[in-house]
């Protein structure tokens, strides 16, 4: 349903008109096999624990969700109004699949699940956010991690 | 999201960005990536099929294992039973609401809506173990009541939550009110509405959508500017604005 062609036509030209940042190619690093790799989900979808606040306009920071936090403390917090949340409201990992990831795990598909996992909000010009996903580099390593998978809405 | 794949990637972390607007990830052509055909707001897919959600995952994890970037994959499965997101036949209509007594004020229309939604939500939240209704902290009746207030003009200026900026409380409780609808209206035997069909539903047929346009009327008169923005700009989805000239 993300096709452009299926969405109302002033809403798709908005979405085809967005600016993207001008960015040269980044060569891919190699990594174990996936089945020893340790996975981390970063999503853009404004989620974040219940106990603190939630995102707002131009917030370039991002929140930690670690990996235990029961679904019911999960929230999503995104500004936009432009996207369906009831997919997340009756489940979780339709934007962030920690369940799915542990499922993997368990059988030995990837090695492992990160302890944490983080979210941005993705109606912030993604330049912004670049010192805060910088800042995240440190953490993702001292975890192990060594393969981010990422997710928007 | 292809930004942050770039960032992360240059620092020696091999990344794999699900894309939803396959356009966005042509122009900035992230390390992997892999497309896939699903309305926003759902990356992995169909909620409560574990097994859907893992061919997603899977295929996507799968493009780690290779280094010949960028890589714009396509993951060709379709979600089943989902209406084109710019489907609107007027036949979404999760609960009938009775018309109003000639003299019932708006305020208790919205309240009357809600206790007829409520065996809903109620309904969703034991189904699912969980609700979105939690940013604001507040009962779905004490949001109701603000925004009725704000409506006609007889709510207190500033905000309600405590040290919370006015602006950022009036989203949280709006962010609320919008989850109680959707979790009651999805709730029901046979209910898969698009994102369109939900959005046209509330701003056009409830009394919570019509008592949020005038707090947005109030809110132009108003001193807040963050809360102007967000009435006019982070309120109403674009399909029901385009679709009921809101």
């Amino acid at each position: 349903m993300a096709r452009l062609e299926d969405l109302p036509p002033e809403f798709a030209r908005h979405l085809a008109e967005l600016p993207c940042p001008d960015m040269s190619e980044t060569a891919c690093v190699a990594g174990p096999p996936l089945s020893q790799r340790r996975v981390a989900i970063i999503s853009t979808a404004g989620l974040g624990r219940k106990s603190e606040g939630g995102f707002n306009p131009g917030d370039a920071d991002y929140r930690v969700i670690p990996a235990a936090l029961p679904a019911a403390d999960l929230t999503m917090s995104h500004i936009s109004v432009n996207y369906d949340r009831t997919g997340f409201q009756e489940d979780i990992n339709i934007a962030f699949p920690i369940d799915r990831l542990r499922e993997m795990a368990a059988s030995d598909e990837i090695g492992s699940v990160a302890d944490y996992h983080y979210s941005f909000m993705g109606a912030t010009d993604p330049a912004e956010m670049k010192p805060a996903v910088e800042s995240l580099i440190g953490p993702l390593k001292a975890d192990q991690v060594d393969a981010v998978v990422l997710i928007p809405v | 999201m292809s930004a942050i794949g770039h960032y992360l990637e240059a620092a020696g972390l091999p990344t794999v960005s699900i894309s939803l607007i396959r356009l966005h990830s042509e122009k900035m052509h992230p390390p992997r990536a892999l497309w896939v055909p699903y309305e926003l707001g759902r990356p992995l897919g169909v909620p409560n099929d574990a097994a859907f959600q893992t061919r997603v995952l899977r295929a996507a994890l799968a493009l780690l294992e290779r280094t010949d970037g960028p890589i714009l994959e396509d993951h060709s499965e379709d979600a089943p039973n989902r209406a084109k997101d710019d489907a609107d036949d007027g036949m979404f209509c999760p609960v009938s609401f009775p018309p109003p007594a000639a003299d019932e004020s708006p305020s208790a229309i919205l309240k009357r809506e809600i206790s007829g939604l409520k065996p809903w939500q109620a309904l969703a939240v034991e189904r699912r173990g969980r609700t979105t209704t939690i940013q604001s902290g507040l009962a779905i009746e004490a949001i109701a009541d603000h925004f009725a207030a704000m409506a006609e003009g007889t709510a207190p200026a500033g905000s309600t939550l405590e040290g919370v900026p006015p602006a950022e409380a009036f989203k949280r409780m709006l962010d609320d009110l919008l989850a109680f609808y959707q979790e009651a209206a999805t709730a029901q035997p046979g209910q898969t509405a698009s994102h369109a069909e939900v959005s046209v539903w509330f701003w056009g047929e409830t009394q919570a959508g019509k008592l949020l346009l005038a707090c947005r009327d109030r809110a132009r008169e108003g001193e807040y500017a963050d809360l102007r923005f967000i009435t006019e700009r982070l309120m109403i989805p674009r399909v029901a604005r385009e679709k009921l000239n809101l």
